[in-house]
């Protein structure tokens, strides 16, 4: 909402407060003010010249030879271009010495050969937003009414000495959509009286219903329509301070009648609409939801499908307007109307919005009505639209007002006692500021002990529980009043649960070991959504994305780290690691809510480690980030309980991708891309790995507990055995585990060799066993015997040799 | 015979003197101390001596072995620490090549963020809530006072995946689903980090995925004051010892009273800079008193219990804190945009 600052004066006495301090104060108490616009944008010197003479610039076809007074001695010559200039026009001129926005500054010129000492100027050419401009003066100079003083100030006349505030409201205060329920709230903040307009209107003897008579079917969405009748009016430019304040407001002018229904939109938050009566066709307003494809052409020339969901305006058979939101064609007003059918109507806020939002139409009237207006407004703004007619257009007020009325005004009263408010804000604030504030916003009430009954105003229609007072208590009595404190109850100390501890953890540990946290979009492409999912399901699909690129749900977090590598790889970064914890969304039944698991993943590529004055260099391989996983899990006390299986899965490389199961569970696969799919998607060798967040925090561990170090010594035998190539060594280590019992502490791997020293076909692991027991020391017999055992075992399984 | 030990031991003195490395500063040992040297030689002619005179050249004897035995121990350990010094002298490095290089990675500043101002409101007796990113519509709107057609559903469009399920828009439903796993029992006392959804064009200030952080306390007796003070707190904490807060009066359906929460520039200290755009505050937080249709909704007697609640977007707090000019930058990860991030 745009409010005019001397507009506001109107109603409100603003003596010794400036624009800027009232919007300051407004935005204290409740309204932000976003802006403060001073329309002079830095024009002087522009005042009122009268065109004594008009001639064809003898060198130059566009432009006219002028003699302009402007109340300043001899008449000046002034060139002009604009089109519409005219022997007798009064006119804007800016002198010689003057300054139009942007610091243009106006000299003596001398233009085709003649001499110009000023120029006359468009609206445009004084700040105004094209937009605003009638359309009749938006290609050339605007002319004034002919009482205009020569020489006055040109800007005071069009207003542009006056200030502008912006108020963003919010959708509660629909009553500061209006100039008058802007100056209930500034009344309030400031103390003052509010002046309402008065209305004094003066009818023909005839009666209104012998011109229309009123029906409304649709009284759910219409509980109150009331019609004027004003004849004989004559359509012509309304009044120039109205015009202006329009503009300042963000409204173009037409004629007198629109301008008038707008300026009582502003002034009074009620959206009327002026129909050419002759043109209606009918002597009757019918009330009523369209029917499906009935159709209607717009003030904007556009033809409009309408459904039952939509509220008409009819003469009976056909539309006349789209109630509350456009009128139509078919009855618009017109140069050539004398008799105008002034509607003033409540129409309730869902049927407009649906209208609204169905044909793309969003007015200054379908926003009022939208929000809520004040139907105890809506019969006096129409009485003050008739009486601005007879005003300013000439026109008779026919007597007596057409009205369907089945509106239940229902007072709305709310109690609440002074304690009450203090208790909730933590203040101390008296009955007697309470009631001062309750005065303030002229709200009727009535205090006993300290219990306050209030009648809201109907134009507050925000208000309607107690709480609503105490905020507008808050507000005006002052937010910075309010005392700094801390909740007194008793305090329980607050922690992470054992998840949300875990799961810091994890990625502390992640990047201790060299990973950036990525966080990626949860939205992804159809293609994208399935990628590498540990677990499928349906892909849960937007209803209405926005696009194709982030329109499911994602099933993985790899394609959007992949994302990632390629965006980090276009800038020269060759060497990544990243990872990322997140949620994936696993659909469940249609209607029903989707399981949302939480994964790990990681992406990593390039060199891993580098050291190269001192020889090292390190590229990424799968034990990178096998290492990696295992610290993880070591970390999260289940490293007796992982497996690592060769796999084969989709994308993946074949023979370099293992899962990854949690006491004999797949929760997880870690391995290279496949180089088709690395291709495809211009990566280098790259490794990722995706783990099921949710059950590796959630698996049971043992809480730690002590052992006693051991204060024997252990004993060590290596071994190096020689097995064909496709025997695995997680299947000889079990296998030494399972043979060496419980003497057997430690199996580790120590070298393994494939090469010409070994027969075709073979390969050797050399394994470094540890022995010992905690209780006393091994004798070289003992361990000789287990380590026998254990070299028997793998000979048997894996036709194991040991190497010499 | 005094004169010839005398002369031995200068003599042996200056050898000792003279050597340079252990092998003949042993050679001196062996010379004048071993068993065939030239003191025990003279010692052996001491029968020759008169009974008053042998006391009196034994001592002498032994004076000049101790003293011989001294100057060998001494010199000895010189040159052994000059031969170390030489060593270590021939094993120096240059230690201003580079050390083998620590691979780290670090939080994602969002993640900084959150976990910092989790962290603030554990201490302040809080407990971190989660909940589903896929939301019923009920909790996302209806149990927070925006029921079907209210004109504040604008306010933030949203992604439905069905008419009754949408993505978030704000982590509040984790409030509302605390707060009915209550069963109209306080306190509640929580924290709601978590991704957030809206239908944005993504753009230097508009992201269609985000996160924001909700704060939420019910009880008995809870009143703005409160609200006022724990938000000085959290801005103290986060912003600098030195910062203030106001409330401006806003409007969000689920509470009454509502308000903006400014916290005062940190970049100028309230005279007014770019970052407040001249106006010494920077609008930080939405806030106020959970509205009492939330309450009954959710189980609690609104008459017995009162609460707050507060929401803020981690991103707008990282981009003033770290000065971030682009909100993209949290969901492109250039990993030279997420190193900054590095600092204990
Ligand atoms: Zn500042």
């Amino acid at each position: 909402m745009l409010v005019s600052y001397k507009w506001l004066q109107e109603y409100v006495d603003l003596t010794g407060i400036t624009a800027k301090e009232l919007a300051e104060k407004i935005t204290k108490s409740g309204i932000e003010v976003e802006n403060v616009e001073i329309l002079n944008k830095g024009v002087k010197g522009v005042v009122i010249g009268h065109v004594l003479e008009r001639e064809q610039h003898p060198n130059a076809d566009k432009l006219s030879k002028c003699l302009v007074d402007i109340g300043e001695g001899e008449p000046v010559q002034i060139i002009c271009g604009a089109p519409n200039v005219a022997k007798g026009q009064k006119v804007a001129v800016a002198k010689v010495g003057a300054v139009l926005p942007g610091n243009f500054k106006i000299k003596k010129a001398k233009l085709r050969g003649e001499e110009s000492n000023g120029m006359i100027c468009s609206l445009q050419e004084l700040g105004i937003e094209s937009k605003f401009v009638a359309k009749e003066y938006a290609d050339g100079i605007f002319v004034f009414p002919s009482d205009v003083p020569v020489g006055a100030d040109a800007l005071a006349l069009l207003n542009l000495d006056d200030e502008v505030l912006e108020l963003g409201l919010t959708p509660n205060r629909a009553d500061c959509l209006s100039m008058i329920g802007v100056a209930y709230e500034v009344a309030a903040i400031l103390g003052r009286e509010v002046k309402l307009p008065s209305v004094e209107l003066e009818e023909t003897n005839e009666s209104v219903h012998d011109y229309i008579s009123v029906k409304v079917e649709a009284t759910e969405d219409n509980p109150l329509y009331a019609a004027r009748i004003v004849k004989n009016v004559k359509i012509g430019p309304s009044p120039l301070w109205m015009q202006t304040r329009l503009m300042a407001a963000g409204i173009r002018p037409h004629n007198n009648v629109v301008d008038i229904t707008n300026y009582i939109l502003l002034e009074y938050g009620q959206p009327l609409h002026a129909f050419d009566y002759d043109r209606l066709g009918s002597k009757e307003i019918l009330v009523r939801r369209a029917k499906a494809g009935e159709k209607i052409v717009t003030l904007d020339d556009v033809e409009r499908t309408l459904t039952e969901n939509h509220l008409v305006i009819t003469n009976g058979t056909e539309p006349v307007a789209l109630a509350g939101v456009m009128g139509g064609a078919n009855s618009e007003v017109q140069n050539d109307t004398t008799t105008v059918l002034i509607e003033s109507a409540y129409f309730t806020s869902a049927t407009i919005r649906k209208a609204s939002k169905d044909h793309g139409l969003r007015s200054e009237a379908s926003t009022r009505f939208e929000k809520g207006i004040d139907p105890a407004r809506t019969k006096e703004a129409l009485d003050r639209a008739a009486a601005l007619m007879a005003e300013y257009a000439g026109g008779e007020i026919v007597s007596g007002v057409a009205e369907v009325n089945t509106l239940k005004q229902e007072e709305i009263v709310v109690t609440i006692t002074i304690d009450r408010i203090n208790s909730v804000l933590g203040t101390a604030i008296t009955k007697e500021e309470v009631a001062n504030i309750l005065t303030n916003l002229q709200f009727a009430f009535t205090e006993d002990n300290g219990t306050f009954t209030i009648t809201v105003p109907s134009r507050r229609r925000d208000i309607s529980i107690p709480e609503d007072i105490i905020e507008e208590v808050a507000r005006l009595y002052g937010y910075d009043n309010l005392p700094t404190t801390l909740p007194v109850a008793e305090s329980q100390p607050g922690k992470l649960t054992p998840y949300q501890a875990k799961r810091r953890k994890v990625r502390r540990y992640l990047e201790d070991a060299g990973l950036f946290q990525a966080i990626t979009y949860s939205l992804t492409s159809e293609e994208k959504a399935t990628q590498f999912a540990l677990e499928t399901a349906e892909p849960i699909r937007l209803a209405m994305p926005m696009s194709e690129e982030r329109s499911v749900l994602r099933q993985s977090l790899i394609p959007h780290l992949l994302e990632v590598v390629s965006y980090n790889r276009a800038r020269q970064i060759e060497n990544v690691a990243v990872y990322e914890t997140g949620a994936v969304y696993l659909a469940k039944g249609n209607d029903e809510l989707p399981e949302e698991k939480e994964r790990l993943a990681g992406a990593i590529t390039g060199v891993w480690h580098a050291h190269l004055w001192q020889g090292e260099k390190k590229a990424v391989d799968f034990y990178v980030v096998k290492g990696i996983l295992d610290g993880l899990f070591h970390m999260l006390g289940l490293e007796n309980r992982i497996e690592y299986k060769q796999a084969k899965r989709e994308h993946m490389h074949p023979g370099r991708t293992a899962e990854v199961l949690l006491d004999g569970r797949v929760i997880g696969f870690v391995g290279q891309l496949h180089p088709s799919f690395q291709k495809e998607n211009d990566l280098k060798e790259t490794y990722v790995f995706e783990l099921a967040l949710t059950d590796l925090l959630n698996a049971e561990v043992e809480e730690i507990r002590y052992s006693t170090i051991p204060r024997f010594p252990s004993m060590t035998r290596d071994i190096a055995l020689v097995v064909d190539k496709d025997v695995i060594a997680g299947d000889i280590q079990k296998t030494i585990i399972e043979a060496g019992g419980e003497l057997l502490k430690e199996v580790s791997i120590f070298d393994v060799y494939e090469g010409d020293r070994l027969p075709e076909g073979k390969k050797s692991i050399a394994f470094s066993l540890r022995y010992f027991d905690p209780e006393r020391t091994l004798t070289d017999e003992e361990v000789t015997a287990v380590h026998e055992k254990v070299i028997q075992a793998v000979e048997q399984q894996f036709g194991a040799t040991l190497r010499g | 015979m005094k004169e010839q030990l005398q002369q031995l031991q200068q003599e042996a003195l200056e050898k000792i003197a003279q050597a340079s490395d252990l092998k003949t500063l042993n050679d001196v040992r062996v010379a004048y101390l071993g068993k065939k040297g030239p003191i025990t030689e003279v010692l052996r002619g001491m029968g020759k001596l008169s009974p008053e005179e042998r006391p009196m050249i034994g001592a002498l004897a032994n004076e000049v072995r101790e003293a011989i035995q001294s100057a060998l121990e001494e010199k000895q350990a010189k040159l052994e620490q000059e031969e170390i010094e030489k060593k270590l002298a021939s094993e120096a490095i240059d230690v201003t090549l580079p050390g083998r290089p620590v691979r780290l990675g670090n939080h994602h500043p969002l993640t900084r963020v959150i976990e910092e101002i989790e962290d603030l409101f554990i201490g302040m007796g809080y407990t971190i809530a989660e909940g589903p990113e896929v939301e019923k519509d009920y909790y996302n709107f209806e149990a927070l006072n925006l029921p079907k057609g209210h004109p504040a559903r604008d306010m933030q469009d949203s992604f439905y995946i069905t008419e009754e399920i949408l993505l978030r828009t704000h982590t509040s439903p984790v409030q509302a689903r605390t707060m009915e796993k209550h069963k109209g029992r306080g306190p509640v006392k929580i924290i709601c980090p978590g991704k957030v959804y809206r239908r944005d064009n993504d753009d230097a200030t508009h992201s269609h995925q985000f996160t924001q952080i909700e704060g939420l306390v019910v009880d008995e007796n809870i009143r703005m004051s409160d609200l006022k003070g724990t938000l000085q707190a959290f801005a103290k904490k986060i912003f600098g010892e030195d910062r203030e807060i106001r409330f401006r009066p806003s409007f969000f359906p689920f509470t009454e009273p509502s308000v903006e929460v400014d916290v005062s520039c940190f970049n100028c200290g309230g005279h007014g800079c770019n970052v407040c755009k001249g106006t010494g505050w920077i609008e930080i937080l939405g806030a106020g008193m959970v509205h009492p249709n939330v309450l009954e909704m959710a189980g609690f007697d609104s008459k017995k219990y009162t609460g707050f609640a507060f929401g803020m977007g981690p991103e707008r707090i990282a981009m003033l804190k770290y000065g971030i000019d682009d909100i993209r930058h949290f969901y492109q990860n250039d990993l030279r945009f997420l190193q900054q991030f590095n600092r204990a």
